[in-house]
């Protein structure tokens, strides 16, 4: 800053004398001078020229130093011009009139030129400095601007990706903060080729973009292998392999994922690092707490990591309430959270369920906290499973290849049922039938009846008749894992045949098991449309197949699909 | 200094203490309190959260940071004197898991 930078000086002077003898000083000093010889004049050549400093005399005619200085303050706007007033007055109410009209300074004649030297150095010092500090608010909100609209774009983007599941199917409801996904919060529901509903509500570590990357790779894995008819354990391990590969190791997803069986009456649930969910049964009105088993999505290896998920019943109107930490993180102005006992308090003051997320976030507000950006709330209930329609599955091929007439067995023995799950891959092999397609979601709730039929009372043995009430139901699920880990033998086969009969065709499904076999008739003799938490899985396939049958003592099931001509 | 960090004597036993809220502006304090010029590791490290009074997500990614420094599976860290309310933080992350809390 010594070496001063040229600078150009207008001096506003009505003596003609005067007004040489400070050019010739000001000039002498490196810089460029304009003159002006009365105010009126100054504020012309200030509007044409520019100049970067003005030294002003008070009295002029035509129009004084006072109004010329108001006028050029006024065009120079934010601009920072320096006024140095040049006066003879001395009588301080004057002088304070030249820094009240807009001046910076004022310089007593006769003029001292190493004293001007110094004002206009400092003012120069003054000028650069506001002209630095424009610059960078300038800089700042064409930042902040280029932020907001690459966030418009992304949650635009991102919006359609998350509503192209079925966020808005009758039995979900959720709130969550318009920019909650650019503090890590993501929520996503879609149907499975059954009809069941899978849910996820995570939450990454972060703020902002950073916490927003992770959200598209994760979305991706849930729709694609929930439509492809994965369970929640083969798409737990895939998002977190994903997520642990492509996130750095300080970032996770914290995460409870849901699968809603409409038919089974169940929810089966997964909750890594998320706050207690809670399903609340309306017949008794108990809350029972979806409780943090797991370490969040993306820390652990692929070997390491636990997809044990847990399985509760579950009536009609039932409610399964997640939510993210924002919601009990939220704090008033005293650093005071919010917590769960307030959130449990309004839980009890609750008197229509179905306005309960608005209760909550009225009680967040009265809780005076500052709003956050990151409160998510979705609760998810129980409908009959004819009130909801999972929307057809849209498919883009010609349909010229498909296969009419074929057969096809599976053997999966031990060491393959502990960990994989056929019914993605049958499905996706019978789906090649074109007339098969219209009946894909009853042909998945069937295969997978069968499945998991023969591998839970077959292989497994277990009893079906525990799950008649709610604690038998976590009892036989604990048992389920058990066994399947100790699992050393056994089978599940399965037989497909598809055979085209006139213009359509007929597919015959058998699954075989390796177990004990069961009581044919008794299961038989049962209503078909029992609302008891066990054994619905025989009426759902006599429901949904055709001639449904068992034979070798239960051991061996047979049912059939068919289908006319196509249009 | 909100994140200080001792060596034992002999070297084989780093402690790490942190004031405050612990929390995504620490992150900087925190790394440097382990990353070491001569980038050997002691083989355990303490994390102290006596005078802790928050800990959020970011806090546990650095955390994890620590873990994958100090060798991941084979790290030896034990996070100690934490209040009721870290601790429940810890607990609803399942970071027992991965740390031994105390």
């Amino acid at each position: 800053m010594q070496s001063l930078e040229p600078l150009t000086i207008l001096i506003a002077e009505d003596c003609a004398a005067d007004r040489m003898l400070l050019s010739h000083i000001v000039r002498r000093q490196g810089h460029e001078v304009l003159t002006a010889a009365h105010g009126a004049d100054a504020v012309d050549t200030f509007r044409q020229q520019r100049p970067h400093l003005v030294l002003m005399d008070a009295m002029m005619p035509v129009m004084d130093g006072f109004e010329a200085a108001r006028q050029i303050k006024l065009l120079a706007g934010e601009t920072l011009v320096p006024i140095i007033f040049l006066t003879s007055l001395s009588e301080s109410e004057a002088l304070a009139r030249c820094l009240e009209a807009g001046g910076d300074d004022f310089l007593a004649k006769p003029y001292n030129p190493v004293i001007l030297a110094a004002k206009i150095k400092a003012m120069d010092r003054l000028r650069r400095l506001q002209a630095t500090v424009l610059q960078q608010r300038d800089l700042i909100a064409r930042h902040h601007e280029y932020l907001l609209n690459e966030q418009r774009v992304a949650k635009a983007v991102f919006d359609k990706v998350a509503h192209s599941g079925c966020l808005s199917a009758p039995n979900i409801r959720y709130l969550q903060s318009p920019y909650a996904l650019f503090n890590g919060d993501l929520l996503l529901a879609a149907f499975n080729p059954a009809g069941d509903m899978h849910v996820l509500l995570g939450d990454f570590t972060g703020h902002g973009l950073p916490a927003a990357v992770g959200a598209m790779p994760l979305a991706e894995v849930f729709y694609g292998m929930t439509a492809k008819g994965y369970g929640l354990p083969e798409t737990l391990r895939e998002m977190n392999a994903k997520l642990k590969r492509i996130l750095p190791v300080d970032m996770f997803c914290c995460a409870t994922l849901l699968c809603l069986s409409f038919q089974r009456r169940s929810v089966e649930v997964w909750n890594g690092g998320m706050p207690d969910g809670y399903l609340h049964a309306i017949a008794t009105g108990e809350r029972k707490p979806l409780t943090s088993r797991h370490l969040p999505l993306g820390v652990l290896s692929p070997q390491t990591f636990d997809d044990r998920t847990e399985v509760f019943p579950m009536a009609v109107g039932d409610r399964v309430f997640l939510l993210s930490d924002g919601v009990i993180d939220t704090c008033d102005g005293d650093e005071q959270l919010f917590g769960v006992e307030r959130l449990r308090q309004v839980f009890v003051a609750n008197r229509q369920p179905d306005t309960l997320l608005e209760e909550i976030e009225q009680a967040l507000r009265d809780f005076g906290g500052d709003a956050r950006d990151d409160v998510s709330m979705v609760e998810v209930s129980l409908l009959e499973a004819a009130q909801l329609s999972p929307p057809a599955l849209v498919y883009s091929d010609s349909g010229q290849s498909c296969p009419l007439d074929w057969s096809a067995s599976f053997e999966f023995r031990a060491a393959t049922l502990k960990r994989f799950n056929p019914l993605p891959y049958l499905l996706q092999l019978l789906l090649e039938v074109h007339g098969l397609r219209a009946q894909s979601g009853a042909l998945y709730s069937v295969l997978s009846e069968l499945y998991s039929n023969a591998l839970e009372h077959g292989v497994l043995g277990l009893d079906s008749s525990l799950k008649r009430d709610a604690s038998g139901f976590a009892r036989y699920y604990l048992q389920r894992n058990e066994r399947l880990d100790a699992l050393q033998d056994g089978y599940v086969r399965v037989h497909l045949q598809v055979t085209p009969e006139g213009k359509g065709g007929c597919l015959t499904v058998r699954v075989e098991d390796s177990g004990k076999g069961f009581d044919v008739a008794r299961a038989l003799e049962r209503p078909l449309d029992g609302v008891r938490l066990s054994g619905r899985g025989v009426s759902l396939v006599r429901q949904l197949g055709r001639n449904a049958s068992w034979s070798d003592e239960g051991r061996s099931a047979r049912v059939e699909f068919f289908w006319e001509a196509l249009a | 200094m909100t994140v200080t960090a001792e060596l034992s004597r002999d070297g084989k036993q780093l402690t790490i203490s942190v004031k405050g809220r612990f929390d995504f502006a620490k992150h900087l304090e925190f790394r440097k309190s382990y990353e070491r010029k001569d980038g050997k590791m002691p083989k355990s490290v303490v994390v102290d959260l006596k005078d802790a009074t928050y800990l959020d997500s970011s806090a546990l990614g650095m955390l994890l940071l620590l873990r994958d420094h100090s060798g991941g599976d084979r790290s030896d860290i034990r996070v100690v004197n934490s209040s009721s309310d870290v601790r429940k933080i810890l607990a609803i992350s399942n970071f027992d898991k991965l740390f031994d809390i105390s």
